[in-house]
This record gives C-alpha cells, sequence and structure tokens, in this order.
C-alpha cells in the first residue's frame, strides 16, 4: 500500500502545490473586482413559494413554474445568499398582512430580506402580486409591490418570473438591471445543419432562428437587439449575414469577397468590426451598420480574427493576431493604432470585453505545443495591469465567453461534458451550469440587455 | 462516351504492357544452345505500330521468328520467318502469329486498336479531371502554420507542371485545419492555407483566373479521430476540380 513510489508521488505533489502557491499569489478573490457586487457580502434573502390566490385548477403548474423560474433566477443572480427552503418558517406568507417579521429575521432563517407573494388564474389570464419586503425593518418594510397580469401559459408566467427577480435584483444589487429577461444567442447544428437559435437567458424557450441549410456561425446581436449579425457560407464563400428579428428573415449586407468571419457590434450599434481577407490575408475591418464606409485596421501577415469592442467606450478592439507563431490577444484603439500584446505565451483566442470595460474574458491553452495537452479554459483578464486569473477547472475545451449586460455572468462553451455545450458560471468562475443538452451547441452570445 | 473511352484507354495501356513484357523477355532470353541434340524450340514475336490507329488509316505489322519453318498469321496467310506488313483493319483486331518448327510451336499477338471517330471535346475534359485527379496532390501543413513546408515544394511543383500542360482546368484551393484550435481563428488559418499555396502556384507559373479559394477551418474534416495522423490529414490545402 504505502510504497515508495506512492509516498514519493504525495511528497512530489505537496511540493509541487507549495511552489504553485508561491508562483500564484494572485487568485481572484485577491484582486479581481468586478465592481457588479460580486464578491462583496451577499444580501440574505427569504423566498417562499408563492401561494395560490384561488382555487383554479391550472393554478398547480403555473404556480411550481413560477417558483421554480424565480428562485431559479435570484440563486443565479450570485449577489444572494439565499435562504434554504427547508429553513422556512411553517406559515409562509401570500399576502402582506400574513407576514411574521420575528420569524424570518430569527434564525434559523436569519433573513434581512423576503420575497413572496400569490398566483392565481382567472379564465386565460393570470394574476401574480408580490412583494420585497426588509423583515428588519417593522416599521416601513415594503421595498417593492408588484401586481402582473398576463395570459395563463407557461411562457407568460416564466417572463412575469423574470421580471419579478430583476426588479429585486435591480433594488438590491447597486441598481444594475437584472438579466432575467435576456436572450442567449448561439449556433446548434441539431437540425442536421450549423443554424443561429436562441433561448432564455437560463437556457429555457431554445428555438431555432435561420434556416439557412448551410453552415453558419458566429452570430452577434445588435445593441438593442433588433438585428443578429453572423458569418454563413454563401455560393461567393463566407460572407457576413445580417438577420432582422423584427422581420424574421435575413436583410441585405454587402459581399465584400474572400473569407469573412466574426462579426461584432460597436456598443452604439452604429459600426460592426469583422475579419476579412479580401486582399488575400485575414484583416480586422470596420464598416458602417449599413455595410457601407469599409475601412482595414490592421495589416499584419497571418490570420487577424475575432475583433470585440470595448463594450463601454468603443474606442478600442481587442482581437487575435498570429505574429509570433501562435494566436494571441491583442489590442487596439477603433482606428488600428496602438496595437498592445496582452496575452505572453500558449494560444489565446475569442476575446470578449466586459460590459463595464474593464476586462477581457477569454480562452487560453497557457502551455500549448506538441507533448502539451493543455486545456483551454476560460481566463479573466484586467486589462489595466494585465493580470490574470483561471475561471474555468473543469476539464475539456471552453471556449467562446460572453458578458451578461449585468457583467456579473458569463456564458460559454465546453466539452466537459461530452460534446460541445452552452454553459453560464458568475464571472469569478463560480455556479458553473450547464444550459444546453441536445446536440452540438457552440459560440453563445449574450443579448446587450 | 466516357465510358467508352476509358475502356479503350485501359486497353490501349494493358496491350503496351503485355507488349513491353514481351518485348524484356525476348531480350533476355539465352542463345541457343551450341549443341544440336534435340531441335531446338521456335521464338516467335509481333508487334503493331502504331497500336492504335483511327479507322480506314493503316498500321505495320512487324514480326520475327526463330527455329521456325512454318510461319502464318491469322488473317493474312503463310508469311517469312521474319518481315513487316501493312494492314488496315476495318475494327480492333487482336492478329496472331503461329510459327511451328522441329521443336515445337509458338504463338505471339499484337492488338490493333481502332477508334470510331475523333473523341468529342467533353470526353477530353471528363478525362482531364479524371488526370487531376490522379495528379494533383493535396498540399500539408505543420501545426498551427499556413507556411508550404520543405518537403511539399516538390509536390506543389508537380502540381504546378500538371496544371501548366492542363490550362483549361479550373480549380478550388480549399483550406482545412485540424479539430484542435478555436473556431473562427480555425477558419481564419484556413484561409491562410488557401492562399499560401494559391500563392505558390501562381510562382510557379499558374495563372490566378483559374483558381477559387475557400477555407473550411474545422468545418469540413477528412477524418474525426483525435491523433496526430488523422489531425495531420486534416491540416492541408486540398485541390477540388471545377467543373
Amino acid at each position: 500500500m504505502d510504497t515508495p513510489g506512492s509516498r514519493f508521488a504525495i511528497l512530489s505533489f505537496a511540493v509541487f502545490a507549495l511552489l504553485l502557491q508561491c508562483a500564484v499569489p494572485l487568485r481572484a478573490q485577491d484582486w479581481i473586482r468586478t465592481g457588479t457586487g460580486l464578491g462583496v457580502e451577499k444580501v440574505r434573502l427569504a423566498v417562499p413559494d408563492f401561494k395560490v390566490a384561488n382555487p383554479d385548477p391550472k393554478n398547480g403548474d403555473l404556480l411550481r413554474t413560477f417558483n421554480d423560474t424565480l428562485w431559479n433566477d435570484l440563486n443565479n443572480a450570485g449577489i444572494f445568499d439565499l435562504v434554504s427552503k427547508s429553513f422556512n418558517p411553517l406559515q409562509v406568507p401570500g399576502q402582506p398582512s400574513e407576514v411574521k417579521f420575528e420569524a424570518w429575521s430569527a434564525p434559523p432563517p436569519s433573513a434581512s430580506m423576503l420575497a413572496f407573494g400569490n398566483l392565481g388564474v382567472t379564465g386565460a389570464s393570470v394574476m401574480v402580486q408580490g412583494w420585497l419586503y426588509d423583515v428588519k425593518n417593522t416599521s416601513s418594510p415594503q421595498v417593492l409591490g408588484k401586481q402582473y397580469q398576463d395570459a395563463s401559459t407557461p411562457e407568460k408566467t416564466r417572463m412575469i418570473a423574470h421580471k419579478f427577480a430583476d426588479e429585486i435584483i435591480f433594488r438590491l444589487g447597486g441598481g444594475i438591471q437584472g438579466i432575467a429577461e435576456t436572450q442567449i444567442y448561439y449556433v446548434s447544428a441539431r437540425s442536421g445543419h450549423k443554424e443561429i437559435w436562441a433561448m432564455d437567458y437560463d437556457g429555457a424557450n431554445q428555438h431555432q432562428v435561420t434556416h439557412l441549410g448551410g453552415i453558419s456561425l458566429s452570430p452577434r446581436v445588435s445593441p438593442d437587439g433588433s438585428r443578429i449579425a453572423f458569418s454563413s457560407l454563401t455560393k461567393n464563400g463566407w460572407d457576413i449575414l445580417m438577420y432582422s428579428l423584427d422581420l424574421n428573415r435575413t436583410v441585405s449586407f454587402p459581399h465584400f469577397g474572400g473569407t469573412n468571419i466574426s462579426p461584432t457590434w460597436a456598443p452604439d450599434g452604429m459600426r460592426l468590426s469583422f475579419s476579412s481577407s479580401r486582399t488575400g490575408d485575414p484583416e480586422i475591418y470596420v464598416v458602417d451598420a449599413s455595410g457601407g464606409n469599409l475601412k482595414r485596421l490592421t495589416s499584419t501577415k497571418g490570420p487577424d480574427v475575432s475583433p470585440v469592442f470595448n463594450h463601454k467606450t468603443g474606442a478600442q478592439i481587442a482581437f487575435v493576431g498570429n505574429r509570433t507563431g501562435l494566436p494571441q490577444i491583442y489590442t487596439m484603439e477603433a482606428d488600428g493604432t496602438n496595437v498592445q500584446r496582452m496575452t505572453d505565451q500558449g494560444y489565446a483566442v475569442s476575446p470578449a470585453w466586459s460590459p463595464n470595460g474593464q476586462f477581457l474574458a477569454f480562452a487560453w491553452i497557457r502551455s500549448y505545443g506538441p507533448g502539451q495537452p493543455g486545456a483551454s479554459d476560460i481566463y479573466l483578464m484586467d486589462i489595466a495591469s494585465k493580470q490574470w486569473v483561471q475561471l474555468t477547472h473543469d476539464g475539456g475545451r471552453n471556449d467562446f465567453p460572453s458578458w451578461s449586460p449585468d457583467g456579473r455572468h458569463i456564458v460559454f462553451q465546453s466539452s466537459r461534458a461530452g460534446g460541445e455545450q452552452i454553459w453560464t458560471m458568475l464571472a469569478d468562475g463560480t455556479k458553473q451550469t450547464q444550459l444546453t443538452t441536445t446536440g452540438n451547441n457552440t459560440q453563445p452570445n449574450w443579448s446587450w440587455k | 462516351m466516357k465510358q467508352g473511352s476509358t475502356k479503350w484507354i485501359a486497353l490501349v495501356f494493358a496491350l503496351c504492357a503485355v507488349m513491353t513484357l514481351g518485348a524484356c523477355k525476348k531480350k533476355v532470353a539465352p542463345p541457343p544452345p551450341p549443341a544440336p541434340p534435340p531441335a531446338a524450340a521456335p521464338t516467335a514475336s509481333l508487334t503493331a505500330n502504331p497500336n492504335s490507329v483511327e479507322k480506314g488509316q493503316p498500321t505495320t505489322l512487324t514480326w520475327e521468328t526463330t527455329n521456325a519453318t512454318d510461319v502464318s498469321i491469322e488473317g493474312i496467310g503463310v508469311v517469312k520467318p521474319s518481315g513487316s506488313q501493312q494492314v488496315t483493319p476495318a475494327e480492333s483486331t487482336t492478329y496472331k502469329l503461329t510459327a511451328k518448327g522441329a521443336g515445337g510451336s509458338q504463338e505471339a499477338t499484337a492488338r490493333v486498336t481502332v477508334n470510331e471517330a475523333p473523341a468529342p471535346p467533353s470526353t477530353s475534359s471528363a478525362t482531364e479531371e479524371e488526370l487531376f485527379a490522379q495528379n494533383v496532390k493535396d498540399i500539408y501543413f505543420d501545426y498551427d502554420s499556413y507556411a508550404v513546408r520543405g518537403d511539399q515544394q516538390s509536390v506543389v511543383q508537380s502540381d504546378a507542371q500538371f496544371l501548366s500542360q492542363h490550362p483549361n482546368v479550373r480549380f478550388t484551393l480549399e483550406g482545412h485545419c485540424d479539430e484542435r484550435g478555436s473556431t473562427e481563428y480555425n477558419l481564419a488559418l484556413g484561409d491562410n492555407r488557401s492562399n499560401a499555396v494559391r500563392t505558390a502556384l501562381l510562382q510557379a507559373g499558374v495563372s490566378a483566373d483559374r483558381i477559387k479559394t475557400i477555407s473550411y477551418g474545422k468545418e469540413k474534416p477528412f477524418c474525426t479521430a483525435s491523433n496526430e495522423q488523422c489531425w495531420q490529414q486534416n491540416r492541408r490545402g486540398h485541390f477540388v476540380y471545377q467543373k
């Protein structure tokens, strides 16, 4: 059992772990401040199941949908310490008059905040009343009181839960809008072709957007949510296509010649950037959203691809360039000047600029090369200091990070569970959650609002 | 039409092979032994030059025999032990020579192919496509590289030579990458690979208007195993004939 070999292995592991601690003194919690409430003390929030308001038989299913969605939204938000439902008092309120403050503020729940309410179906409509109470402020406890009415379908009920969750997150999360009503666009091959698909931020409501029958890649939704730019293999080769979510069809966009891939939007929605090999070498270009006024930004031999604007200012572009033999992340001004190399080694691709303009998330194989089976993981880099932290550690190839508009979440693709699937996590690497399971799903892109 | 011409070519090749082998055999045959004991076996050879003619055109049969007393060719009759004669076969014919002597008998044959009519243009382009497939070889790349490496230079040269000899051939150069690495980056890398082969062909004198390029990145792999052998198969500039 305790052979010299295993003792040596244990010893060398201990030494290695020690070295690792010395070599990498910077942990996420030590220095990453995303400025979005992640990593600060979390609000302790109790969310008992809503009660039925009347005896309609449709109540049961819709109520379960509502309660699951609301709990999931608040649990995913990253700013709450949710009270386990088993800690709740036996009597939960459905109305303000039923709230017993002491039962919620004292242990075991020890809640600071309480979200509660009721749901009732009347004919074809569903009505939801929801409140948020500060249970330690018994004289003036109400933070929020809301009433929603919509068609009594699971979809509409989910949407009501999302809206109420976003209200709570907005009030308790430093005035940053919640993301429960946001969309994620992605590529799915489950129809037999790589098409653009969309889903709610929590993986619900997955549906196909394009029906082109070829290969479509890299969907990027416009800041106003009305269009998706993507690249598609047409009879001319790879072109940037534009899909209108208002018209539910592709609308015209110029054919530039060469291989045109990886479009991205400026935050003002007026410009796009993309990679084109129209001159025989893949370079970064900017173009008006109308397709006019094409300008080339780079002129270095080798792949230049995957541009992304500074999400806050639109004044810089991060991109992937190969000037050293392996792809690295670079930044430059939006006019192509002042190119800076950000990563120092390995194989770094798929930059995503954080909404507050401070960070780049990207995929990195730090030790890349023959005989070095390095994993592709998602990393976060503070642009000003170039300090970085690794967010995924769980195996598989992890690629194509994209930020949620609140800057608290990152969606990405991972092969860790077999096949390529879409996952989300908080921007500190916690709460990694799989969203898709059917077919291969890749290149997620989070909507701007 | 296409199938017929394929068959003809196959026949001509087969005939050439037979004759070449026959000729070789004759050359290496040892001189007849000096001693008279039993009578030596006869030898015989028969060739047609050319062995493929248009209908109505003549060809020349040439034959040689040794140790034979009675030599005849089917369809012509008795002939001298060695000689030549012009013939104009109406259709493809296999001429058979029989040489008989005291030591036994020996046969030799020669096939003359008669082409019905000049091949129409469509046939010749189909042939070009096949020749393209046989002669034009793909260019393989190193890991994460789009430089045409040393051992592929001679392949580029022989591809360019074929393409110069067949100036009507148009083709697409596909850039492919292995499964490792990222989708978008690999599409750009594949584009660089197809353009690297294109540039090499342009330098070797192939004109630009015959070449289309496209990158498939890692979207259309040739094989899907996760090992170096398969990855090498997928890192290539692939030639596709344009009809």
